[in-house]
């Protein structure tokens, strides 16, 4: 190699070319922090964790606690309740999804008077209604969102209007027959 | 700018300046001497007046930006201070508020006024489309400002729009997840929303400012819609247009003050002197006037599209809503390609002119429908009001050339407006 001309041509488009693809992929490489920079960061996921003392809510009534800053319906079903979501898990439903598959056990026994929802209407994010006595609860008896209304029932299955999906049910476990700790 | 082409100047300052960086040379060049068609009427003032309110915005945007706190425990109070104790601190809150709206209603004339008279067709193309981008920016910018007071509409516009992106199949939520920096509309989503709002301005600033190059390469468009030929057709920018857009921009801001001192909550919603309460929604969520077409469209899809006869669904309603809002920016992009008539001014197109002011009430009832909560006929409304939204630019316009018989075209601006002169005499 002793003249300014490359006996081989080709060899200069090879160091181009891996050139080109080395700073594409370490562009690629360093773009990535500063995207993740914007997800939750260490401190909003510290907070994802909830506990519940479920004790002082009595039968058929409902409480809304806060969670990554979400609400979260705890409904103490009745048995009627329980009853009509049973009866309904052949209905035609837009998420089928049966209430037993919506509610947890401790100690291999069925906690099925206990609903966890996330209170966050699947069609755009509103807080539905519902959790008071005096609220409008909708055709299905569980929930009613006033923005686009949607119907939920008393599994908090979407019944009726825009919304694509169920009320959520969080990650959540009991950590005793009283007490629940969701994320 | 090339060099030798400079006239010297009389004032020793400014020429020991323009010869060393020629800015006066090209202030002379750009906004005296330039050439402009000599035809225009009132509605070429809301370029100018957009560029204006743009400024107006910067401006009382940095001086708010002062007393502001961008956290989710103090934004809403922060405001209510800047209200009561800053020194004309509800001066420059009403003015920004307004501003927006003012902002809006220019660029929005702006915009009907380029489809009337055909400007985005050969050779403001590109002009157009960076038009186009520019409200696109407006849209987010203006978005992201309605956050920052922390008031119930701030919260939950911000919780249904953000939404939206989870309608994108499979990384929706994630994409949401990302947006908010969290698990809902917080804290970190406030930070960087005002973070973005103080920076897409200047953005703003730099696609205006390549816009204004372009016009100066094409030229403006005019009432006639045809090319300027001699010199007969043209007068210089000053002191001609100089001083019909201060007329224009003088009457605009006596409409703007208006505003400002005698109805400024006019066009805000009451809710938003709620602070946010992440766990109550309001019983109506609506966005501001500006966006309400839009969001009318954002509504329209009310089912999911599936393949017919079975239950796969293709497009979930909610994805079907937020595609068309992009497509109904995405067919002002490309309209440029769309249309192809050679006329330009609807003036001379009897057939575009009356589908124009179709379109135009076609807006108006999108607006209405959008501002309505979706119940009953209301929906029905904003259904055919989006259908025909697209129909226009996707059947309407990329055909009419076809059937349409435009009328003849001036010979020149000059001919027309000296026959105009003597049709006035007579």
């Amino acid at each position: 190699m002793s003249s300014t001309t490359p006996s081989d041509p080709s060899k200069r488009d090879f160091i181009v070319l891996t050139g080109q693809a080395m700073m594409g992929i370490s562009g690629a490489l360093f773009a990535w922090p500063l995207v993740h920079s914007m997800n939750p960061s260490a401190d909003v996921l510290a907070l994802s964790t909830t506990e519940v003392n479920l004790e002082p809510i009595t039968q058929g009534q409902a409480i809304t606690v806060t969670w990554r800053g979400k609400p979260i319906f705890i409904r103490h079903r009745t048995a009627a309740e329980v009853e009509s979501a049973r009866a309904d898990d052949g209905a035609d439903l837009r998420d089928k999804q049966t209430d037993a598959a919506r509610v947890k056990s401790f100690e291999d026994k069925e906690q099925s008077q206990w609903l966890v929802v996330q209170g966050v209407c699947t069609h755009l994010g509103c807080v539905p209604l519902g959790q008071k006595p005096t609220d409008m609860k909708g055709e299905f008896k569980g929930w009613f969102c006033p923005c686009h209304g949607s119907h939920y029932d008393t599994s908090g299955r979407i019944r009726k209007g825009p919304a694509p999906k169920n009320l959520a049910v969080p990650p959540y476990q009991f950590v005793s027959a009283t007490r629940i700790k969701i994320g | 700018m090339a060099h030798g082409e400079r006239t010297p100047f009389q004032n020793p300052v400014i020429e020991w300046v323009d010869q060393r960086l020629p800015i006066f040379t090209l202030l002379n060049k750009e906004y005296i001497v330039f050439p402009t068609p000599k035809n225009f009427n009132f509605l070429w003032n809301f370029g100018a007046i957009a560029m204006v309110m743009l400024v107006i915005m910067i401006a009382t945007g940095i001086l708010l930006a002062m007393q502001y706190q961008p956290n989710t425990m103090m934004a809403f109070d922060s405001v209510e201070r800047i209200m009561r104790d800053v020194n004309y601190g509800w001066l420059l809150r009403y003015i920004h508020a307004n501003g927006a709206s003012m902002f809006f209603i220019a660029v929005y004339i702006h915009t009907f006024r380029g489809l009337y008279y055909g400007s985005y067709k050969q050779p403001r193309e590109l002009l157009w489309m960076l038009g186009v981008v520019i409200m696109l920016l407006m849209m987010a910018t203006a978005f992201m400002g309605y956050v920052l007071p922390w008031g119930q509409m701030s919260f939950w516009g911000a919780t249904v729009i953000t939404n939206l992106f989870s309608a994108i199949p499979l990384v929706g939520e994630h994409i949401v997840t990302w947006l908010w920096g969290g698990f809902s509309v917080d804290n970190p989503t406030l930070n960087r929303f005002f973070a973005l709002h103080y920076l897409l301005p200047f953005v703003i600033f730099a696609v205006v400012f390549l816009h204004v190059v372009a016009l100066h390469v094409v030229g403006s468009n005019n009432p006639l819609g045809v090319e300027p030929k001699s010199k007969a057709d043209t007068v210089p920018f000053h002191p001609y247009y100089t001083t019909k857009d201060i007329f224009g921009l003088t009457i605009f801001l006596i409409f703007f003050a208006a505003f400002v001192f005698f109805a400024p909550n006019y066009l805000g919603h009451p809710d938003n002197y709620i602070p946010a309460n992440p766990l109550v929604t309001p019983a109506h969520i609506v966005p501001e006037w500006y966006f309400l077409p839009f969001y009318a469209i954002l509504r329209a899809v009310t089912f999911d599209i599936s393949i017919p006869f079975t239950h796969i669904v293709l497009i979930e309603a909610k994805f079907g809503g937020v595609l068309l809002m992009f497509g109904a920016v995405f067919a002002l992009l490309v309209l440029p390609f769309l249309d192809r008539s050679p006329v330009k001014s609807a003036e001379f197109r009897p057939m575009y002119k009356i589908f124009f002011w179709v379109l135009m009430l076609d807006c108006i009832l999108l607006g209405f429908a959008g501002a309505k909560p979706p119940e009953g006929a209301w929906v029905y409304i904003g259904q055919a009001a989006t259908a025909w939204y697209f129909i226009h630019f996707f059947v309407i316009v990329p055909n009419l050339h076809k059937i349409e018989k435009t009328l003849p075209l001036p010979d020149s601006i000059d001919a027309a407006v000296r026959a105009a002169q003597a049709h006035k005499a007579s």
